[in-house]
């Protein structure tokens, strides 16, 4: 079984390190930047997702992970190509 | 028509793996919806996912990728530190600049490894793939010479990636 | 023999939301948007890794799933992020007043329309 502070600690990590990547979406400067910071935040957000099935033991979560990783990369590959200049 | 179905085969085995590891079971039911949708997709798009066929399997390039993995692995550990390094120092040490290198890799695919691995490790990052020419940002610059930064750069995955994808 | 095996992704779970979080930092902290993109693609990808591993380790009936997110989490990062690297450049955003050299200043292939 994994520890109670084990789980405590993880989760207070990445919590703030899901602040800090909000922050740097807010405070730009500019969209790229923005877009950076989204993109770290969806692999965060990955990571939390799997880490909350095996908290609450569904295996399910995992596939949700798959699937917001899938979008996240193509929601960055289009926004990327739109400030490139084409879409 | 033998190449055709050499890269109808790859693909739908590529697929039908992938579709083994995700739903985990052996029950015959699964395994088949499985394959048949493998080879439902395969064909539609194996000219796409391939331009090999069934000798992208050949035993010699998987053995290669085996030994390419932990390689990829410890480059990318050493990576990670690094960059934590810079990111708690409190005067944070940069010296980014953007430099240019030349691959010796021929391939698309091969290009795209060298770019995806060099992306994945120590302090760069490939910004634009020309050709032969890769523009790499590099977090800590230790030689603006493009013989000098091709050695330390794709230098170092080129020997192992080459004999995966030639 | 199961212990050990918690043990080893209690470990590789820290491990990974540590880099997870260090990503993030590198993320807020660095000065322009290459050296963030150097943050957030590698120290991310790899915290996602050691997390998903451990996740993995811990239950192993998803262990399969997990080596598949794992190498779908491995194909797509560096992708989406040289695409980010590319359209910044491309878009006009400048390189931080301390960078040293900029090779792809001269070349053609990496000039394009639009303002940042």
């Amino acid at each position: 079984m994994i520890p109670g502070w084990l789980w405590i600690l993880a989760y207070t990590l990445i919590g703030l390190g899901v602040l800090l990547g909000l922050l740097r979406a807010f405070l730009g400067p500019k969209t790229p930047d923005r877009l950076v910071a989204v993109d770290a935040l969806v692999t965060i957000t990955m990571g939390l997702m799997v880490l909350l099935g095996l908290w609450y033991r569904r295996g399910i979560y995992l596939d949700i992970a798959l699937i917001y990783g899938a979008l996240g990369f193509i929601a960055t590959l289009a926004i990327a190509r739109y400030l490139e200049g084409g879409l | 028509m033998a190449h055709r179905i050499g890269q109808f085969l790859f693909t739908a085995l590529v697929l039908f793996g992938l579709w083994l590891l995700f739903t985990g079971t052996l029950d015959p039911q699964e395994t088949a919806v499985g394959a048949l949708l493998a080879a439902g997709i395969a064909l539609f798009t194996h000219r796409r996912f391939t331009r090999g066929g069934l000798q992208n399997l050949a035993p010699g390039r998987l053995l290669c990728l085996l030994a390419y993995l932990p390689f990829f692995t410890w480059q990318m550990i050493k990576a990670n530190l690094d960059v934590a390094y810079r990111a708690l120092h409190p005067r944070m040490p940069l010296n980014p600049g953007i430099v240019r290198v030349k691959t010796r890799m021929t391939s698309d695919i091969g290009k795209m490894a060298v770019a995806n691995s060099i992306t994945l490790t120590p302090g760069t990052l490939t910004l634009e793939v020309d050709d032969d020419t890769l523009y790499i940002h590099w977090i800590d610059v230790r030689s603006t010479d493009p013989e000098e930064a091709r050695r330390l750069i794709p230098g170092v995955f080129e020997p192992c990636l080459k004999r995966i994808f030639p | 023999m199961n212990l050990l095996l918690q043990g080893v992704a209690g470990t590789l779970i820290l491990i990974g939301s540590l880099f997870l979080f260090l990503g993030a930092l590198g993320v807020y902290r660095f000065p322009d948007v290459y050296n963030r993109l150097q943050a957030g693609t590698k120290s991310t990808t790899l915290g996602a890794l050691s997390l998903i591993l451990g996740v993995g380790l811990a239950e192993p009936a998803w262990l399969p799933k997990a080596l598949v997110l794992m190498l779908f989490i491995l194909l797509t990062n560096p992708v989406s992020s040289h695409a980010i690297g590319r359209a910044s450049y491309k878009s006009g955003y400048p390189l931080w007043e301390g960078s040293i050299v900029d090779h792809c200043q001269e070349h053609d292939a990496c000039k394009g329309g639009g303002e940042a």
